[in-house]
């Protein structure tokens, strides 16, 4: 009897892994149970998750709170430098700490679609576990959908964060004032070209790497130094260009950029020259754009070169007073240039 | 050499920029045609008009393919994709280009139909392999640089016997744009538009070479420099022009020697001869109709031709009302002369040609230069 009881408990352990994922997986029965015992439990493994509730409680100190959710459709599901699974950590923690604010919890929720591989679902909720620890936000909730082939993109993934404001922080996207400086973390476009080296029609060789990466710390570091800072905000999808605009449209002002003055890799540039892709468009997943008082911008500078993540930070520019809120840009040649939004999709050029 | 930045130094520009304001006479206006989109996005993606005098004008010129494809030639791929089902692969640019009732591939594609956007026409060969129960056409557009690419595929279609297969042809020709232009009432009669001097396409006479603009040179008596897509390039080959206005001089000068030569690539020209044939006339968006300015799939090769596999028909098709890229295209207005330009035309939602490619005069002017004030040619002139 005992030896039967064992061998039931065994088999509940045994890793349903090796197919793929199966309309039964979002039923809601054993199945879909095993599957967030097997897979989510296992890798994400924390104490909140292991209360086995629909949600997670905790508690929280008075404050300021900050949340977000982040939707994460990308192709391909794998590139060089990270996957679905750490961008999807990566990008909520980031919204979260452009807000200054210190990243609590996460969530994730996954819509998975009939027929994927559950080894390729592994690699990347194992990699959703890697960058959840290696950032110190540990994933307390989610949930799993199964949609019917042809019905979705392999995986979906979206993730929500929690965070909590220090005191007397107060940075948001409407705080830009004329004369403040304008700083870059770091290099611009790795990430959107790491990615597109990778799509199915346009495989080209690189050696560049996503530069997605958990931006808590730098941010922390940045805000212990000036806590004064105005706007943080970080350029994902549409680059330094679409996020330079949010910025000057919320803030009403203008945006002066130095061409000169920005970091990029010369082999995204190479990379950007062939496609026909104007650089500043291209997305980052690990860089954030700083705007603080001018007085304050030097030592700021210093304080995001002394971190990992903000080794190649540089000051790209300065706020104007601007009834249009145009950015504009001095060139690399010596022109000027708007630097506008971006219309449509970066189609490449064909001539 | 990485070809990445060597020719955008702005020691050399600010070099240039003054040989330029010494030897341009300030007695005269010099109005210099850049022929292709790629120099106006170079002009403005850099901003080379800062570094030039103010008697120094680049006028745009038509040589955006995305811009002179009529209307009606994109209602005909509108139709291969919707009413013929076919797998229509198109450059990207084409995508959002505005067809009747304000209509696109764009949005045929998200109605249902199968239009997909290639980087090269090889991918329509891998499509069409991996389809064999479909039709995939290609929608081929472009100036002699694309064409020969197509020849190519053409051919390589009909070696492996991929009968799913078709390109829709609307290869154009520079030459017979640029006699088009010299010949038109504005140039010619009304001296309405003053083109002093033509920038000659760069990677079009890296195919054709920089013999076939002798004759207008000769012919209609302006100096034609061939010119590089880099901002140096448009620079330098603007002070060979301005040179030669002032010599009297009416030539073919080469500034691309990097990539051009006399006779071109001789091998693409065969491959195209081989494959393609004069059309006896072509309509273009803002021309109309010119002879002998395009190409049509040759009979041999008939089987590979989507105009005569579906019996495409081209009607006639009008511009948008009110929409002045006919004009623009021309040089004889500039996109702010348009009552349409920055309201209901945008990058964001384009009305005429000129605003959907990056390389078309109105967009230039909308993503980079409308900080700027502006002038028209005629005021320029006056």
């Amino acid at each position: 009897m005992t030896s039967a009881v064992a061998r039931f408990a065994a088999r509940e352990t045994a890793l349903p892994l090796d197919g793929t994922v199966e309309m039964i997986h979002g039923s809601g029965g054993r199945a879909t149970a095993e599957l967030v015992r097997a897979l989510f439990h296992r890798h994400f493994d924390n104490a909140l998750l292991a209360q086995g509730n629909d949600q997670a409680a905790f508690d929280v100190q008075a404050g300021r709170m900050v949340m977000t959710t982040d939707a994460h459709v990308i192709s391909p599901l794998f590139f060089p430098g990270g996957d679905i699974g750490s961008l999807a950590v990566h990008g909520t923690i980031n919204d979260v700490a452009m807000a200054g604010a210190r990243p609590l919890y996460l969530s994730a929720a996954f819509i998975l679609e009939e027929g994927f591989p559950l080894a390729d679902l592994e690699r990347i909720v194992a990699s959703m576990a890697r960058a959840s620890r290696e950032a110190g936000v540990p994933i307390v909730t989610g949930d799993t959908k199964v949609v019917e082939k042809g019905k979705g993109d392999g995986v979906f993934i979206t993730t929500a964060g929690l965070g909590i404001v220090p005191r007397g922080v107060h940075i948001s996207g409407d705080r830009a004032a004329p004369g403040d400086a304008i700083l870059v973390s770091g290099t611009l476009g790795d990430h959107g070209v790491a990615v597109l080296s990778k799509r199915e029609n346009l495989t080209f060789e690189t050696e560049i790497l996503s530069d997605s990466a958990a931006l808590h710390g730098l941010v922390a570091d940045m805000i212990a130094a000036v806590p004064g800072i105005h706007c943080l905000r970080d350029p994902t999808r549409g680059g330094l260009a679409a996020t330079l605009n949010e910025i000057a449209q919320q803030s009403r002002v203008g945006m002066r950029l130095a061409e000169a003055a920005i970091p990029f890799k010369p082999d995204v540039l190479a990379a950007c020259e062939l496609l026909g892709l104007d650089p500043l468009y291209i997305a980052n997943e690990g860089k954030l754009i700083a705007i603080c008082g001018k007085a304050h911008a030097e030592r700021l500078l210093g304080v995001m070169r002394e971190h990992p993540l903000g080794r190649d930070a540089a000051i790209v520019g300065e706020v104007a007073a601007d009834p249009h809120a145009f950015v504009q840009m001095q060139t690399r040649f010596g022109g000027s240039r708007m630097v506008d939004w971006l219309a449509g999709d970066p189609l490449p050029r064909i001539c | 050499m990485k070809y990445v930045d060597e020719f955008r130094d702005r020691d050399l520009a600010e070099g240039l920029a003054s040989a330029i304001r010494r030897e341009a006479q300030s007695s005269r206006r010099y109005n210099i045609m850049e022929f292709c989109g790629g120099h106006t996005h170079a002009i403005f993606r850099y901003g080379v008009q800062d570094l030039m005098p103010e008697n120094v004008n680049y006028v745009h010129g038509p040589g955006c393919p995305v811009c002179v494809l009529p209307v009606g030639r994109i209602d005909n791929a509108l139709e291969l994709a919707e009413e013929h089902g076919v797998i229509l692969c198109s450059y990207g640019d084409m995508l959002r280009v505005p067809a009747s009732k304000r209509r696109s591939l764009l949005k045929a594609k998200a109605g249902g139909a199968d239009v997909r956007m290639v980087y090269s026409i090889d991918d329509s060969l891998k499509i069409a392999r991996a389809n064999p129960d479909r039709e995939v056409v290609f929608f081929g557009i472009g100036f002699e640089t694309t064409t020969p690419p197509t020849a190519v595929a053409i051919r390589k279609a009909q070696a492996e016997g991929l009968g799913n297969f078709s390109v829709f042809c609307n290869h154009v020709l520079t030459p017979a744009a640029i006699q088009h232009i010299l010949e038109s009432p504005e140039v010619r009669d009304i001296g309405s538009v003053s083109i002093d001097a033509f920038l000659g396409p760069s990677h079009v006479s890296s195919i054709i070479g920089s013999q076939p603009y002798e004759f207008f040179a000769e012919e209609f008596q302006r100096p034609v420099v061939i010119a590089g897509f880099e901002p140096l390039d448009v620079m330098q080959a603007a002070l060979m022009a301005i040179r030669q206005i002032n010599e009297n001089r009416c030539e073919v000068e080469n500034q691309y020697t990097r990539v051009v030569t006399r006779e071109g690539n001789l091998k693409a020209q065969e491959l195209v001869a081989n494959v393609f044939e004069l059309r006896p006339s072509f309509e273009w968006r803002g021309l109309g109709l010119v002879p002998y300015s395009a190409l049509r799939i040759k009979e041999a090769y008939a089987a590979f031709d989507a105009e005569r596999r579906f019996a495409i028909m081209t009607k006639p098709a009008r511009d948008a009302k009110s929409c002045e890229c006919p004009f623009i295209l021309r040089g004889v207005k500039k996109p702010t002369d348009c009552k349409l330009f920055g309201t209901v035309c945008t990058p964001d939602s384009p009305i005429g040609s000129c605003m959907v490619s990056s390389e078309g005069a109105c967009a230039a002017y909308w993503t980079y230069g409308r900080f700027r004030p502006q002038s028209s040619p005629a005021e320029a002139a006056a």
